[in-house]
C-alpha cells in the first residue's frame, strides 16, 4: 500500500507536467484534441493524489513505523482520531494535503468547466497543473513522506502533544481549502493574461471560486483562533503571530477580491485591478506557505527546519509570483479598461473598500516581514506585536467598518448618500443608543469600549436595514413585503449575513477586550474565588491516566446563588512521557455567549496551586461571527445568478424582488 | 470640475491616504517594535527603564524562586551575565531550568526586569530561535542532546 502511494505520487507529478504542457500548446495552436487532454488528466491526477494520501493515512491508522514519517509523528497508544489526523500534523503530510486539495480544485474545474470557452479552460488547467508540478517536485525532492526505515522501529515518537486535539482534524483542512482555493482565481487570471482577453463572463466564473475559497479560509482562521484560545491556555484569541498573519493576509486580500469581482461582473469595471488582486491573493497564500513551512519562523506550525526546503519554496514563490506579475506587466495594457462611474456609487464604495483592505493587507505584510528583513540586513532582532498592529491596522479598519452599511444601500453608477443616510437613521439611532448605554451604565467602560460596541451595533443594524429596505419595510403592505423578502436574491442575503457576522465578531472582540476580567492567584482545595459575579470553588487535584499521557486534573465547581454547585469546570496539566512534554488543558464553561476560562499552573511546595481565571463576556461571538460570515458566503453561492447557464429565471426574480437597489 | 480634474483629485486623495498609512506604519515600527537582547548585550545597549524589550537566554540553574502568590523570580543568563526577572502569572509548560526562554517586559528602576509575558516556544530543542542564535554568536552554544 505504501509503495503504491509513493508510486501514485510520482505518477501524479508526471501527469501534472502533461497537464501543464499539452493544453497550453493546444490553446496556442487552437487544437481541440490537445486542449481536451487537460480535463481527464486533471481528474486522474486528483485520483492518484487521493490514492497517495489514502496510503499515507492508512499507514498512520495502522501505526506502520517502518515509515520514517509515521515513526516521527505517531504512537501506537494514540487514540485513532489522532492517529489519522496525525497524517497532516507534520510537514510532509501537510504538504501532501496541500497538493491533494490543489488537484481537487483542478479536477473540479475539469468536471464543471464544460461551458467555459475551450481555450480559457485549457489555460486554467495548464496553470493549475504548473502549480501542482512545482509542489509535487517539492514533496518528492525534499519532503517525501514515504521514506522507509530499516529496521523498522517498534514504537513511534508520538505526535506533538499540542496537536493531539480535535482542532487538528478541522483547522488545517479548512485553512488549506481556503489558501489553495485561491489558486483557481490565480489560474483564471494568468489564463486571461495568456489569452490577452477578459470580460464580464470571466468575473462570473471567478466569483464563485473566490467565494468558496473565502468561505473556507474564514472558517479555517476562525477555527485556528478558537483552537489557539483553548489549547494554549493563555486566554487570547489572536496574537498577531507571523503565522496567524500569514493566513490573515490572503483573507484580507481575498475579501477585497470578493468585492472588486462584484464590480467587474456587474459593471465591467475594475477589470485589471481585479485580475491583479487575484494574483496577489494567491501570492500571499504562497507567501504564507513559505513563512510557515520554511522554518523561517519558529512556532507550533514549523515542524522541522531544513534549509533546503526553505530555498525550494522560495524558488517556487519567486517563479509564480514573479512570473505572473511579469506577465501582468506585459499584457495588462492589452486588456480594455472598463466603464466609468461616479465616485458616490456602489462601485465607488467598493473601490473605497478595496483601498482600505489592500492598505491594511500591506501594513500586516510590513509588520510580518520587517523583522525578518531587519534581522537579515542588520542582525537586530525585533518583535512586532499587538502594539504595532493596534496603531496601524486599527485606524485603517475603523473607518472601513463605519462605512460598510452604506455600501449595499448605494445604487450602481450614481448613488445618493443622503437617501442612504436617511434609510440608516434607525440603525444609527440604535448604535448611538448602544454607545450611551455602554458609556453611562456599564462599570469601567472606556470611551473606546463604548464606541466599539456602538460600531458593532451599527454594523449589525446596518446589515438588517439593508434587508428591510430591499423588502420594502414601511413603504408597502406587509403581504407584499414578505413576498419581496422571500424573493430577494440569495446574494443579497449573503451580503447582509456576511456584514452581520463581521459586526458580531467585532462585538465579541470589543466586549472581551474591554469588559473581560482576569485573576491570578494560588488556591488550596476547598477555597473559593469570585470573578465578575461568579463564585468558583477549587475542589482539588485529581491524578488520572489517559491513553498516552498522565494528568493532574484540577476540578472546580461553579457555585450558584443558593450556595450549591451548579456546574463543574476542570483544567489539567497533562504529561506525555514519550516526548517528555507537559501541556495545559484549559477549563472552559460557556454561560450564554460568554465563557469562564480556567488555566491551571504549577503546584507549589505547600500543596497550593497557581490558578489563572478569566471572565470573557460575549467571547463566543468572535467565532460565531465567523460562522455567520461563512453562512453568508454559502448563501451567495446558492444565488442562481452565479451559475453560468441559468440566466432565464434571473430577470423575473430580480424584477419582482428588489427594485430599490438592483439595476 | 472637469473630468480630468476629478480624476486627478481622486488619485491625489488615494495617494494622500496611502502616504498617511505609510507614515503611520513607519512611525509604529519605530515606536512599537520591541528589540531582543541577551543579558550581556545590555551593558553596551542603552535600555531605558520603562522601554519595552524582549530579554532572552537560559533560565539559570537554581534561581527559580516561587514567592508569595503567583509571582515567580528567576535569572536569565547567557553564561556571561545574568539578569533577575520577576513574573506574575502562569509559566509556560516548557519553562524549566537551563532551557531557553524569552521574556517580554520592562526594567524597573531597581534593575530587575519585570516581565509581563514569558515564552518558551515549542521547538524541537526547547530553544527559541533568537536565543539559539544569540548563544551561537557568543560561542557558548552546545549542540544539545538529540533524542
Amino acid at each position: 500500500m505504501v509503495e503504491t502511494g509513493h508510486f501514485a505520487l510520482v505518477l501524479a507529478f508526471a501527469l501534472s507536467l502533461v497537464q501543464t504542457i499539452v493544453p497550453l500548446f493546444g490553446a496556442r495552436l487552437n487544437n481541440q484534441r490537445l486542449m481536451a487532454v487537460g480535463g481527464p488528466v486533471a481528474v486522474t491526477g486528483f485520483a492518484l493524489t487521493a490514492l497517495s494520501f489514502a496510503a499515507l493515512a492508512s499507514a498512520y491508522a495502522s501505526s506502520d513505523f517502518s515509515l520514517a514519517n509515521v515513526w516521527e509523528n505517531s504512537h501506537s497508544l494514540q487514540p485513532m482520531i489522532y492517529k489519522i489526523t496525525g497524517t497532516w500534523g507534520n510537514h510532509e503530510g501537510s504538504m501532501l494535503l496541500w497538493v491533494l486539495i490543489l488537484t481537487f480544485f483542478g479536477a473540479l474545474v475539469a468536471a464543471f468547466g464544460s461551458n467555459l470557452p475551450a481555450t480559457l479552460r485549457a489555460n486554467v488547467l495548464a496553470v493549475q497543473g504548473a502549480i501542482g508540478a512545482a509542489f509535487f517536485l517539492f514533496i518528492l525532492a525534499t519532503s517525501n513522506p514515504f521514506i522507509r526505515l530499516n529496521p523498522a522501529p517498534i514504537e513511534g515518537r508520538d505526535l506533538n502533544p499540542v496537536l493531539q486535539d480535535l482542532g487538528l482534524a478541522i483547522h488545517p483542512p479548512l485553512l488549506y481549502l481556503g489558501y489553495v482555493g485561491f489558486s483557481i482565481c490565480f489560474s483564471f487570471s494568468v489564463a486571461a493574461l495568456i489569452e490577452g482577453r477578459i470580460d464580464a463572463s470571466w468575473a462570473r466564473w471567478v466569483r464563485p471560486w473566490t467565494l468558496v475559497a473565502w468561505m473556507f479560509l474564514t472558517g479555517g482562521i476562525a477555527m485556528g483562533s478558537y483552537w489557539a484560545y483553548y489549547e494554549l491556555g493563555w486566554g487570547g484569541f489572536w496574537f498577531w503571530d507571523p503565522v496567524e498573519n500569514a493566513s490573515f493576509m490572503p483573507w484580507l486580500a481575498g475579501t477585497a477580491l470578493l468585492h472588486s469581482a462584484i464590480v467587474m461582473e456587474k459593471r465591467s469595471a475594475l477589470k485589471i485591478w481585479t485580475l491583479l488582486l487575484a494574483i496577489l491573493t494567491f501570492s500571499l497564500s504562497l507567501l504564507g506557505t513559505f513563512l510557515v513551512r520554511s522554518g523561517v519562523l519558529t512556532s507550533v506550525h514549523a515542524f522541522a527546519t531544513d534549509p533546503t526546503r526553505g530555498v525550494f519554496i522560495l524558488c517556487i514563490l519567486t517563479l509564480f509570483i514573479g512570473g505572473s506579475l511579469a506577465l501582468f506587466a506585459l499584457r495588462a495594457s492589452r486588456l480594455t479598461a472598463g466603464g466609468l462611474f461616479h465616485p458616490i456609487s456602489r462601485e465607488g464604495a467598493l473601490v473605497l473598500n478595496n483601498l482600505f483592505l489592500t492598505t491594511a493587507t500591506a501594513t500586516v505584510l510590513v509588520g510580518t516581514l520587517y523583522p525578518l528583513a531587519l534581522e537579515a540586513l542588520t542582525g537586530d532582532k525585533i518583535s512586532v506585536g499587538a502594539p504595532f498592529f493596534d496603531l496601524t491596522f486599527g485606524p485603517l479598519m475603523l473607518p472601513l467598518l463605519a462605512i460598510v452599511p452604506f455600501g449595499p444601500l448605494l445604487a450602481w453608477k450614481r448613488g445618493d448618500v443622503i437617501a442612504a443616510s436617511q434609510r440608516l437613521m434607525a440603525a444609527f439611532a440604535l448604535a448611538l443608543g448602544a454607545v450611551l448605554v455602554t458609556g453611562l451604565f456599564v462599570d469601567g467602560a472606556s470611551v473606546f469600549a463604548a464606541l466599539g460596541i456602538g460600531l458593532a451595533v451599527w454594523l449589525v443594524a446596518g446589515a438588517l436595514t439593508d434587508l428591510a429596505v430591499k423588502s420594502g419595510v414601511g413603504s408597502v403592505a406587509p403581504s407584499v413585503m414578505f413576498r419581496r423578502f422571500a424573493g430577494l436574491p440569495r446574494s443579497v442575503f449573503g451580503t447582509a449575513l456576511a456584514h452581520l457576522g463581521l459586526g458580531l465578531t467585532l462585538l465579541g472582540i470589543v466586549a472581551t477586550l474591554s469588559f473581560g476580567t482576569e485573576k491570578i492567584l494560588t488556591m488550596r482545595a476547598g477555597e473559593t474565588v469570585e470573578l465578575s459575579g461568579h463564585t468558583l470553588r477549587f475542589v482539588g487535584l485529581y491524578p488520572t491516566q489517559g491513553p498516552n499521557y498522565s494528568e493532574d486534573r484540577g476540578r472546580f465547581e461553579l457555585i450558584g446563588v443558593s450556595g450549591s454547585p451548579v456546574g463543574e469546570i476542570s483544567s489539567a496539566k497533562r504529561f506525555f512521557p514519550v516526548r517528555q512534554t507537559t501541556t495545559t488543558e484549559s477549563g472552559i464553561k460557556t454561560l450564554g455567549l460568554s465563557q469562564l476560562y480556567i488555566s491551571l499552573g504549577d503546584e507549589n511546595k505547600d500543596g497550593s496551586v497557581v490558578v489563572r481565571l478569566w471572565w470573557k463576556p460575549l467571547v463566543t461571538l468572535i467565532w460565531g461571527g465567523g460562522l455567520v460570515m461563512m453562512a453568508g458566503a454559502a448563501m451567495s453561492l446558492m444565488d442562481r445568478r452565479l451559475r453560468v447557464g441559468a440566466p432565464s429565471r434571473r430577470r423575473k426574480q430580480a424584477s419582482t424582488a428588489a427594485p430599490v437597489a438592483l439595476p | 470640475m472637469t473630468r480630468k480634474q476629478k480624476r486627478l483629485s481622486v488619485i491625489a486623495g488615494g495617494l494622500a491616504f496611502l502616504g498617511a498609512a505609510t507614515g503611520l506604519t513607519f512611525y509604529a515600527l519605530g515606536q512599537k517594535a520591541s528589540y531582543f537582547y541577551m543579558p550581556a548585550d545590555l551593558t553596551t545597549a542603552s535600555v531605558q527603564p520603562g522601554q519595552r524589550i524582549r530579554l532572552g537566554g537560559l533560565v539559570e540553574k537554581g534561581t527559580i524562586q516561587r514567592g508569595q502568590g503567583a509571582t515567580v523570580a528567576f535569572s536569565v543568563t547567557d553564561t556571561h551575565k545574568s539578569v533577575k526577572v520577576t513574573y506574575t502569572g502562569i509559566l509556560p509548560d516548557l519553562f524549566r531550568e537551563e532551557q531557553g526562554v524569552i521574556t517580554e517586559g520592562t526594567f524597573g528602576p531597581d534593575g530587575v526586569f519585570v516581565a509581563d509575558s514569558v515564552l518558551a516556544k515549542h521547538d524541537e530543542r526547547y530553544m527559541p530561535k533568537e536565543v539559539a542564535d544569540g548563544l551561537k554568536a557568543k560561542g557558548v552554544w552546545q549542540e544539545s542532546k538529540s533524542d
